[in-house]
């Protein structure tokens, strides 16, 4: 049985809309308009016990209205999700008990209180036998590297030290499934690093289910080795991180190495330079415009070597959502369906 | 689930205390701007010099002393922070555990009871050493009945402004219902002055509303004067069981329409 299973999942959101200044206010007074935003627009996966997957897109793609959806907090318009043999919505003690959501810029622990206070609370409200949760909180306080940190006031700790102590708390349940939505947001970097070999001891130790989000491609490179890629509230890919790369990337890299100095402005007939150290460069071309770009270099500038590339995944996945809509333009289609969604 | 239950009711009630002593600097802040019962305790007693109410100068001043002492531990302020978490999505966070987030409002306002307590005795020391002649000690029957109804008193306003509070699902501002709800009860409940001095009809009508039953006749109790306990009770009880409906109701509808914004 898969832990997550989507079908066709979809959420509108009603939002009014406003003219600005006086007229706008009084025309909004009295005449009412609104407009219907499609969030999420029938989204369908499965994601098997243990696996780790990274949801991808750029802001506003639906992603954290579909974890949303996936742990109970928001009612779907339409279609069906089961997480954990559960219907989340339902917000059962049965469901409850088995899956977390963390937010990376929300906070459960009170703000003056040592972390341990509300860990306590947490042990009671999830029906943790006392000796089990002291245990639990040992264990994972280690695992974290925040031994010290619970008996301080949360206001007092470090941005990381914090963000550990919410994880602690968010898995003291030893949920079998994870949602994560940007967890490792505003950490410094080894922070960050911390935080993903945590996730992944999590996971190996207790064959957790993980569905992440996350802005920071070591994020998804150090832990997924599948991922979902959700554009406009579309599914648009569903495989692995190679097959991303292959599928939504309409550039490539063009290295080149030249016996003399080139001048960027020079280079810039040619394609976008995105990097010039002395005689090496590497320009970036549209994958239509590959073939007559490289023609050209070879025959105008001579270059000693050449080499054609894709570009790595956390550049692909960065100008996803840099460049968002644009980007994914003409490109939508879902692996193995062959047409559009 | 009785044995969870209790243990969950203990840590919260440790979790809350623990956090409201923190608060302890704001808290008897807010005592001490709640002192509008004994600045209508001065112009009563000199209003009732004249001999033109059927309550003496010293009646009034018990009468007020009791109010403060009352309204200290019948106040609720569920609905602004219900909206808060709402309006914020910060109730996210709490609809994620199995429990539902009233218990934590609950265990926030008996707790602030309680690191409020000595800062309230000391204010009615300080009264009675004002005004002598004022002072009473109430037998244990009539301060154990206050406190019963006094407990159901704060039960029934609780669950009326919880209720309101579901509001904050259709509304950002439904607090504002709360100021509302505040004039009426103002007049009512015998806050600004002992319902005695109201007319018969206005009496009569006020004893089918909630109000006088937060405020008047828990004061009436303490100061040993008769009240009608079985009215009360039942009053109360009608009141009560309203607002735990259309609150029940209105929750769920409400959860239908959060939209757990500002992640």
């Amino acid at each position: 049985m898969s832990a997550i299973r989507v079908v066709e999942l979809s959420k509108s959101y009603r939002v009014a809309v406003k003219e600005p200044g006086f007229h706008g206010a009084l025309r909004h007074l009295f005449q009412r308009q609104h407009r219907e935003i499609r969030a999420v627009r029938g989204v369908s996966f499965e994601v098997a016990p243990g696996e780790v997957v990274g949801f991808l897109g750029a802001n506003g793609a639906g992603k954290t209205t579909t974890l949303k959806m996936l742990t109970g907090l928001i009612r779907p318009t339409s279609g069906h999700a089961f997480v954990a043999g559960q219907v989340p919505f339902e917000r059962k003690r049965e469901f409850l008990q088995n899956i977390t959501l963390v937010m990376g810029q929300k906070q459960q622990l009170i703000w003056d209180l040592p972390a341990i206070d509300s860990l306590l609370v947490n042990a009671a409200v999830y029906d943790i036998p006392a000796p089990e949760a002291k245990a639990r909180i040992a264990a994972l306080a280690e695992m974290l590297g925040v031994d010290n940190q619970l008996s301080q006031p949360v206001r007092k700790l470090s941005l990381g030290e914090r963000m550990k102590c919410e994880l602690l708390a968010a898995l003291l349940h030893q949920p079998q499934i994870l949602m994560l939505d940007e967890p490792t947001l505003g950490l410094d970097v080894n922070a960050q690093d911390a935080m993903r070999t945590f996730l992944k001891d999590y996971n190996r130790r207790f064959g957790a289910t993980v569905l992440l989000t996350s802005h920071y491609m070591a994020d998804i490179l150090a832990l997924c080795p599948r991922v979902l890629l959700i554009h406009e509230g579309t599914l648009i890919y569903d495989g692995s991180l190679t097959g991303l790369v292959e599928r939504f990337a309409p550039y490539r890299q063009i290295r080149l190495d030249f016996s003399e100095p080139v001048a960027r402005e020079v280079l810039e007939r040619f394609g976008e330079v995105e990097s010039l150290d002395g005689l090496r460069a590497v320009l970036i071309v549209e994958r239509s415009r590959l073939t007559e770009a490289v023609a050209r270099v070879l025959a105008e500038l001579k270059p000693r070597d050449l080499a054609v590339s894709d570009p790595p995944v956390e550049q692909v996945v960065g100008r996803l959502f840099l460049e968002g809509t644009q980007f994914l333009e003409g490109t939508q289609f879902l692996e193995g369906t062959g047409e559009p969604p | 689930m009785i044995a969870r239950g209790v243990r969950t009711a203990r840590a919260l009630f440790r979790l809350y205390l623990a956090n409201m002593l923190e608060y302890r600097a704001e808290i008897y802040l807010w005592v001490l701007a709640s002192v509008l019962p004994l600045i209508l305790l001065g112009v009563w007693a000199k209003a009732a010099e004249s001999g033109a109410f059927s309550l003496s100068k010293v009646d009034f001043i018990r009468y007020f002393m009791a109010v403060f002492v009352v309204r200290q531990f019948s106040f609720i302020w569920v609905i602004w922070e219900f909206e808060e978490l709402v309006v914020t999505g910060n109730l996210s966070q709490q609809l994620l555990m199995p429990l539902n987030p009233v218990w934590r409002f609950v265990a926030s306002h008996i707790t602030e009871r309680v690191v409020r307590l000595p800062l309230v005795l000391g204010v009615v020391g300080v009264g009675f050493a004002l005004y002598p002649d004022a002072f009473w000690l109430p037998r244990a029957t009539q301060l154990l009945a206050a406190a019963g109804l006094l407990g159901l008193a704060f039960s029934v306003r609780f669950l009326l402004q919880y209720m309101m509070s579901m509001l904050a699902f259709w509304s950002e501002r439904a607090a504002a219902i709360e100021e509302l709800w505040f004039v009426v009860y103002l007049f009512l409940s015998g806050l600004i002055a002992p319902l005695d001095v109201y007319p018969e009809p206005v009496r009569r009508f006020t004893e089918l509303t909630p109000f006088p039953y937060l405020i008047y006749y828990p004061v009436n109790l303490l100061l040993g004067r008769g009240v009608p306990l079985g009215r009360a009770l039942l009053v109360l009880g009608a009141w009560g069981s309203v607002a735990w409906v259309a609150q029940r109701y209105l929750w769920k509808r409400g959860l239908e329409r959060y939209t757990a914004m500002g992640n």
